[in-house]
């Protein structure tokens, strides 16, 4: 058989899978994953107003913010409670803050028997490793063409 | 005299029958709680089995299960040649690990979660050749250790498509031998013996690395299916046999869709096992309380479904002859990230049943 | 009012990538990483600020704000130290959320163990 039949063939069996595979109902996946994540949103919304009555500014409020979040989630998913947050809401717990925060706990309580260093230490950063290297990659690919823009006096 | 008769392609028949004196299943508590759940020997509550970490637990369910077989063969260890033993951890930890303590020879095997066929094949070659009275062949996986190996940490909150399978936490190993199992009036054993009825393997067809260019790991059911199809193809055609001859055909843990594809497949060919086909991976949860989506897998899977449920139907008569074929995904994390397709690999095990 | 603005600005943007993940096989991990980078490129382009100011947390609770966030550092770090800024403002920006993140779930693996799922 030459290669492109083959190609051919492997594409029909793959369609033919996708054919038979049944999925989730999108709409009802849809509806969790937004019932979900606004509820956190919401209780996000809840503590930077709580910070803003204590006079903290926008920005220590959003801080504060994240900090509550991340120690929630982290707590969520110690108590084996976040995976069940995540199995019904989907994308709803996988979008907002938490679910980094998430991917780091399940991360450090999984690997704690493989030892400090080589288990939690390396692996901690198995799922969330990624977010912080191509956030901060793209963050500094953007400050390159700010920075350039601002030199050529482009924008002030 | 010869042992067995090399027949077409891929098998073997063997002149002498090669009998199973004994097998054993322990599992955990899903799988206990699954319609299958009064069949297996043990049901740990207990998902760490009493050890520290994951993989020290599948290696104690492993030993466990494989000591109950030997004991319910009515032997002790230093009865048995060799173990040919495997779980789908990296470098066969689980085997390795567990088995070491029993003292016996062992040759450490990964097929996937096809690893039972693997073993009973190569158990089964042994005695056939004389290399040993009573071989140990042991098969498990544990869904903790399966998912941190190959998919997420515990604690991470993700959604499983409906494709995909669940782990089963459980093992099963069978004692094979050249002489039939003993009747124990003393009850100090519990042989795979009813009546005066027993199990045995009389021929293997050995799979070949079946790849269809299929890439989703959450979805191993359309993985394997085509290896299935070509053991099953092979196996009638090296016998010359059509479907009849078989009262069941037991596949290991292609789930809903790897059976759909699998029947689709077989049809293509002319061949129908619709009404003869079962799989392992639908035979221990309950797909629709459990929640375990497509159904079962790994090496347990058909492991702990062979040693509980198949066997003993056979020994009692139930059905005269059945094709065992596991299937297994091979797929390391390394192929998966380089882009590598996932090629799957089935192994059959003819077992009929003898009145002594 | 502004807890209304957050409930559904928050819950359509898991709605959307929910289609994302649903429909297209992404890995969790593909999607976060996705969502930073398009939230600092949006940012950067101007187009996130607006909805922030109207959802709030709706809009920086999502990791796309956490990739707005780290190009607010990044431009406040090169407007105050020039070119050095390309490399301390992004970490700086997210040092509160990756520093707790890290320091929360040290502790959590002291204190828990890995439980089977359910």
């Amino acid at each position: 058989m030459s290669t492109s039949e083959q190609l051919k063939k492997q594409k029909q069996y793959q369609q033919y899978v996708k054919k038979i595979t049944p999925s989730h109902s999108l709409p009802l996946n849809m509806a969790k994953a937004f019932l979900t994540g606004g509820l956190i949103c919401t209780f996000g919304q809840w503590i930077l107003n709580t910070a803003a009555s204590f006079g903290l500014d926008k920005e220590t409020a959003g801080t504060w913010c994240s900090l509550i979040l991340i120690l929630f989630s982290v707590i969520l998913t110690g108590l084996n409670i976040y995976p069940r947050i995540g199995k019904f809401g989907g994308a709803g717990s996988l979008v907002p803050i938490t679910g980094f925060a998430n991917s780091v706990a399940a991360s450090a309580i999984e690997f704690q028997t493989e030892g400090q260093v080589f288990g939690i230490g390396c692996k901690i950063f198995t799922i969330a490793g990624p977010v912080i290297l191509y956030g901060i990659l793209s963050s500094w690919g953007l400050g390159i063409i700010y920075y350039t823009l601002k030199i050529m006096e482009v924008i002030s | 005299m010869k042992p067995g008769i090399p027949y077409g392609a891929a098998s073997i028949e063997f002149l002498q029958p090669v009998y199973i004196e004994s097998a054993a299943a322990i599992t955990g508590q899903k799988e206990g709680d699954g319609p299958l759940g009064n069949l297996f020997d043990m049901i740990s509550q207990d998902p760490l089995f009493g050890a520290k970490t994951w993989e020290a637990a599948e290696s104690t369910l492993q030993k466990e299960t494989a000591s109950l077989a030997i004991g319910k063969a009515g032997l002790s260890p230093s009865d048995i040649r060799m173990i040919f033993a495997g779980d789908l951890l990296a470098q066969t930890i689980a085997s390795s690990f567990g088995i070491a303590e029993t003292g016996i020879p062992y040759y450490g095997l990964y097929g996937a979660c096809s690893t039972m066929g693997e073993a009973l094949s190569l158990g089964a070659m042994a005695v056939a050749a004389g290399y040993g009275n009573h071989i140990l062949c042991a098969a498990s996986s544990h869904f903790a250790t399966a998912e941190k190996e190959f998919r997420f940490p515990l604690g991470y909150g993700n959604q499983r498509p409906l494709s995909a399978t669940w782990t089963v936490t459980g093992s099963g190993a069978c004692v094979l031998g050249s002489t039939p199992p003993v009747s124990n009036p003393q009850k100090s054993a519990d042989t795979m013996r009813f009546h005066n009825g027993c199990a045995v393997i009389t021929g293997i067809t050995t799979g070949k690395i079946t790849d269809f260019g299929f890439k989703d790991s959450l979805n191993m059911g359309g993985c394997m299916a085509p290896a299935a199809c070509s053991t099953i193809y092979q196996n009638l055609y090296d016998f010359g046999r059509t479907p009849e001859d078989y009262d069941a055909i037991f596949t290991g843990d292609l789930g809903m869709i790897g059976q759909q594809i699998l029947l689709d497949l077989l049809s293509e060919k002319q061949i129908d096992i619709r009404n003869i086909h079962k799989d392992c991976g639908l035979m221990i949860y309950d797909n629709k309380t459990q929640d375990t989506h497509s159904g079962g897998s790994g090496c347990g899977c058909s492991a702990s479904v062979l040693a509980a449920s198949i066997l003993p139907e056979v020994a009692r008569g139930t059905w005269k002859r059945i094709l065992f074929v596991p299937t297994g995904a091979m797929l390391s994390k390394v192929s998966y990230n380089e882009g590598a397709s996932i090629p799957g690999i089935a192994h059959a095990v003819v077992i009929e049943h003898r009145d002594l | 009012m502004d807890y209304i603005n957050a409930f559904w600005v928050g819950g359509a943007i898991c709605a959307l990538v929910q289609i994302l993940l649903d429909k297209t096989k992404l890995l969790p991990g593909r999607v976060m990483v996705l969502l930073v980078c398009s939230g600092a490129v949006l940012s950067a382009l101007g187009l996130y600020q607006p909805l922030t100011d109207y959802a709030g947390a709706g809009a920086s609770v999502p990791l796309l704000g956490f990739g707005q966030l780290l190009w607010k550092g990044m431009k406040k770090a090169i407007d105050q130290q020039g070119l050095l800024g390309l490399f301390t403002g992004g970490f700086t920006a997210c040092s509160a959320g990756v520093s707790a993140a890290l320091i929360f779930s040290w502790i959590a693996s002291l204190i828990f163990h890995p439980q089977m799922k359910k």
